[in-house]
């Protein structure tokens, strides 16, 4: 049942077998596989370094240490910085409570989870605006006593938080049905708690997906632009995510500036990628 | 072998109640709270302004639009991503390791620098748009492929663990029991996909339909022809009119929990069914 | 072990949660006019970032030397109607500088931040500075666009953005229309036909003002984009000036964007004083100098004249005058099924 699989080991004895056949079709999908890749993937990103780097690199380097620049880094850090934990933490509660026990409206429930995918961005920030703006009483009371919630961080949070709230479940969801039940019955049967079986049973089981999940929150949570626009105010300085610095730079014709801080969100993504390679070969080395 | 386990007893496992009602409270405070306000906002209207709003023939317009759009970026994404998945977890080349790790780029990068570089890439004299003979720029080409650009890390990201937690004991055995790959992946490895590549392909679609930042650049936004369903929102919203705006959010948000559900229904369908072979 | 993370993730979540809650408190601005630094929310639209900027500058150094006070103006730019919705649910701007009138309307109909006759507070319709509309041709003007009517010529391609998503473009519209109007001796139904066939031309409606010069500058694409003349000179500044004209058509609208205290915001922060200094002094010799540097058209005539070459004069009508006012005209014109919609419906 353990199945800490190296993603790079199987398959080569299948290939192997069908040896001609095998590699024909092996080097056909890797080449359309790359060809995708670098016509959707690359040249977009490479444009982007280009239009960066297209006044030299003092530009580039002078438009990210600019203060307004600096302050929106810092506060998409601290956004992700709570977001990923909290959606980690209740994407596993829903994922087990998915997979692991059979209740009426189960498919009803996944659909909810869903939600916030369907939701146009636009929408997903103004409900925390019709929630905590000056339109509901709850909303004229916070504001009434300066508890600011919306236009102010805790408002991208929450928005941020609704965004990227499926990643995590969605990601456990379909593996954990997959493995189905079976190990953690044995382990509830062999006395084990419920925490118990989680941490020896399931965590195993599933930290590959968990990973990607996290790293897919992560990911959105730091890019993340409609919703948060919404409920930003766009207060340079203060409010100002890293998207929307790029835009109100792009507005502003400053389009090395605006390039230069998309370069640090896609070097930002080129990191999580070398985390996740460090990291996959740690866990090799560990089962070997 | 792993299989689903159709239990119609008592829970087998404790902590049901806890972990259900934490679960619910979480799903209620953050999303089904703050999203009923979009129905109470658009009952103000009333059912004929409501129905009116809804079905004026600018709005079913950029219904079907995003829709179209949508669903064939998601298509597209089910494709491609269940070939990333594929080749990702079951290959050796050079660049993979490159390949895996950009793959969650659309992600990162805001919607709207995405926007923004597909538009420079695509239109009449970027880098790829020069070379192609029609317009992709400001068409519903350019909208969806902006769509298949943001959507594709959803199917991917779905498949990859499935395949890499599958036991190939099961493939090297089906194979040595004389069936060709096809019939392999057909046969062993296609069921087990199918929940994963089927939620995926969901996610991305759901994603695509409400997708704003990065389409707004590339649509052109011409009336009848480029205009997507989140755009018709915005524009009620600048005029203030927050009922308006948020029966077209009802309607939009009503067809795609439809169809959400649908799709983890029949997933749910094919998981009973191959399970019971 | 892996108990230990899992609790040290959860200490973590909690602490950032608290944290997040209590920046929510730090950030007000409650102070009062005796404090030795003030801040101050300009909540604007989005081709005013380089007045503001320099005009900030200006004001924090007059501000010092009257009152001895710091004064840091903090700066929100977007979308004019998106502005005055953040302003409405709750974004608490001292003072608000938007594309249209309307949008300020807007802000003192839906709340009681601000009082209904806001517009006759200060001079000039609380508009300190002024635009009009013009057009932006590509070098050499190879098309020979000249006035409205060559805009609605067959095969010329026209980039202008959206009426019903940016204030701005609401300008572009009505020009258009008036012109209209006047070749046509306000024969309503010729003038809707002649806007249409305008539009009918237009390649791409993009949602904001700066995304349409863009499209029309970066992207290459369209014989022509109708822009506000200050954001007409600007792109020639930052974009190259071998590239496009300026044409100005025989008439044009005068678009006055205004400003405003809001008031109960102003007196909660304990800015009222600044604020109402901060908008006054836009009419300052001062001031209005570094408006027509920003080209802008200043409202004091000498200035103006001052800056001859850059502004031709040219026949302008007002919304007042002509429209009746913004809130008739986005009645007719912008609102659903007005002129608009119907010159776009099937």
């Amino acid at each position: 049942m353990e199945s800490t699989v190296q993603p790079n080991l199987p398959g080569q004895a299948f290939t192997a077998r069908h040896s001609l056949k095998g590699d024909i079709v092996r080097w056909s999908l890797i080449t359309i596989v790359l060809l995708f890749f670098f016509s959707f993937l690359i040249i977009p990103l490479v444009s982007i370094f280009f239009e960066a780097f297209r006044q030299g690199v003092r530009v580039y380097l002078s438009s990210i240490v600019e203060a307004d620049a600096l302050s929106a880094i810092r506060l998409t850090l601290f956004v992700t910085l709570i977001v990923v934990p909290i959606n980690a933490v209740f994407g596993i509660l829903f994922a087990w409570v998915i997979t692991k026990y059979s209740f009426r409206g189960k498919n009803f429930l996944i659909t909810l989870i869903d939600l916030p995918f369907s939701v146009s961005p636009v929408i997903g920030g103004l409900i925390f605006i019709l929630l905590f703006g000056q339109h509901s009483s709850l909303g004229q009371w916070l504001i009434s006593h300066n508890i600011n919630i919306v236009f102010n961080v805790p408002g991208i949070v929450l928005a941020t938080l609704f965004v990227t709230f499926p990643f995590i479940s969605r990601e456990l969801i379909p593996l954990m049905q997959s493995q189905g039940t079976v190990s953690e019955e044995a382990s509830i049967m062999l006395g084990a708690s419920a925490w118990q079986t989680f941490i020896h049973v399931t965590l195993p089981n599933i930290k590959w997906a968990l990973f990607y999940g996290i790293i897919l929150c992560n990911a959105r949570s730091i890019g993340e632009f409609g919703a948060v626009s919404v409920v930003s105010g766009h207060i340079r300085g203060m409010t100002n995510t890293m998207p929307l610095q790029i835009e109100n730079l792009y507005n502003e014709y400053q389009f090395v500036a605006a390039f230069a801080i998309a370069s640090i969100m896609s070097l930002l993504a080129i990191l999580t990628m070398v985390i996740k390679v460090i990291l996959e070969n740690f866990i090799k080395k560990q089962t070997l | 072998m792993s299989r689903i386990q159709h239990s119609k007893k008592k829970q087998s496992i404790p902590g049901f109640g806890l972990t259900m009602g934490l679960s619910t409270l979480y799903l209620s405070l953050l999303v089904l709270i703050p999203l009923s306000l979009v129905f109470i906002y658009s009952a103000r209207l009333g059912w004929t302004a409501f129905w009116n709003d809804v079905t004026d023939p600018r709005v079913v317009a950029s219904y079907k639009l995003s829709f179209l759009t949508a669903f064939s970026a998601a298509l597209v994404n089910l494709v491609f991503g269940l070939l990333f998945a594929w080749v990702l977890s079951r290959y050796t080349f050079p660049l993979k390791r490159i390949v895996d790790g950009l793959v969650d780029l659309p992600f990162a990068l805001p919607t709207a620098v995405a926007g923004i570089t597909l538009t420079t890439l695509y239109s009449e004299k970027g880098w790829i748009g020069k070379w192609l003979p029609f317009d992709v720029s400001f068409t519903p080409i350019g909208i969806t492929l902006a769509l298949i650009f943001v959507g594709l890390p959803f199917v991917v990201r779905m498949v990859q663990p499935v395949l890499q937690n599958f036991e190939h004991e099961v493939e090297e055995a089906s194979a040595s029991l004389g069936a060709t790959p096809f019939q392999t992946f057909r046969r062993v490895i296609f069921p087990q996909l199918l929940p994963a590549a089927l939620s995926g392909f969901s996610l991305a679609f759901a994603r695509s339909l409400g997708e704003y930042g990065s389409v707004v650049f590339i649509a052109g936004n011409m009336p009848f022809k480029t205009e997507i369903a989140p755009l018709m929102i915005m524009t009620k919203l600048e005029q203030f009119d927050y009922p308006a705006a948020t029966a077209i959010a009802v309607v939009m948000l009503v067809i795609s929990f439809a169809l959400i559900l649908l799709i983890n229904l029949i997933q749910w369908w094919s998981r009973i069914r191959y399970a019971s072979h | 072990m892996k108990k230990h993370s899992l609790l040290l993730l959860a200490a973590l979540m909690i602490i950032s949660v608290l944290s997040a809650c209590g920046s929510s408190n730090a950030s007000q601005g409650s102070g009062d006019n005796t404090k030795k630094s003030i801040k101050l929310l300009n909540v604007s639209y989005d081709p005013t970032r380089e007045l503001y900027e320099h005009y900030n500058a200006a004001f924090a150094k007059y501000w010092k030397k009257k009152t001895n006070q710091n004064v840091t103006i903090q700066q929100s730019h977007g979308g004019s109607g998106k502005q005055a919705r953040s302003v409405i649910d709750g974004l608490k701007a001292d003072v608000v500088t938007l594309a249209l009138s309307g949008d300020i309307d807007a802000i003192a109909d839906s709340t009681d931040n601000l009082n209904k006759n806001w517009q006759k507070r200060l001079p000039d319709n609380s508009t300190p500075y002024t635009s009009t509309i013009v057009f932006l041709v590509r070098k050499g003007n190879p098309k020979h666009i000249k006035d409205w009517d060559d805009l609605t010529r067959k095969g010329v391609s026209i980039v202008t953005p959206n009426p019903k998503t940016s204030g701005g473009a609401r300008w572009n519209y009505l020009a258009a229309w008036a012109y209209a109007d006047k070749k046509y001796n306000n024969d309503q139904a010729k003038s809707k036909a002649f806007v249409k066939k305008l539009y009918s031309n237009v390649k791409v409606l993009d949602s904001g003002a700066r995304g349409a010069t863009t499209t029309f500058t970066e992207r290459g694409v369209g014989d022509v984009l109708i822009a506000w003349e200050n954001e007409a000179f600007l792109s020639i500044d930052e974009l190259g000036k071998d590239k496009f004209d300026i044409v100005t058509p025989s008439l044009s609208i005068l678009a006055e964007p205004p400003v405003a205290v809001v008031d109960k915001n102003a007196k909660s922060n304990g800015t009222t004083k600044v604020a109402t200094e901060y908008l006054k002094y836009l009419y300052s010799d001062e001031a209005q100098n570094i408006i027509a540097k920003n080209y802008y058209r200043p409202r004091n005539q000498k200035i103006l004249a001052k800056y001859s070459d850059q502004f031709p004069k040219l026949n302008l009508v007002t919304v007042e005058d002509h429209f009746g006012g913004w809130t008739k005209a986005q009645k007719t014109h912008f609102a659903d099924g007005g002129t608009f919609d119907q010159i776009y419906s099937k």
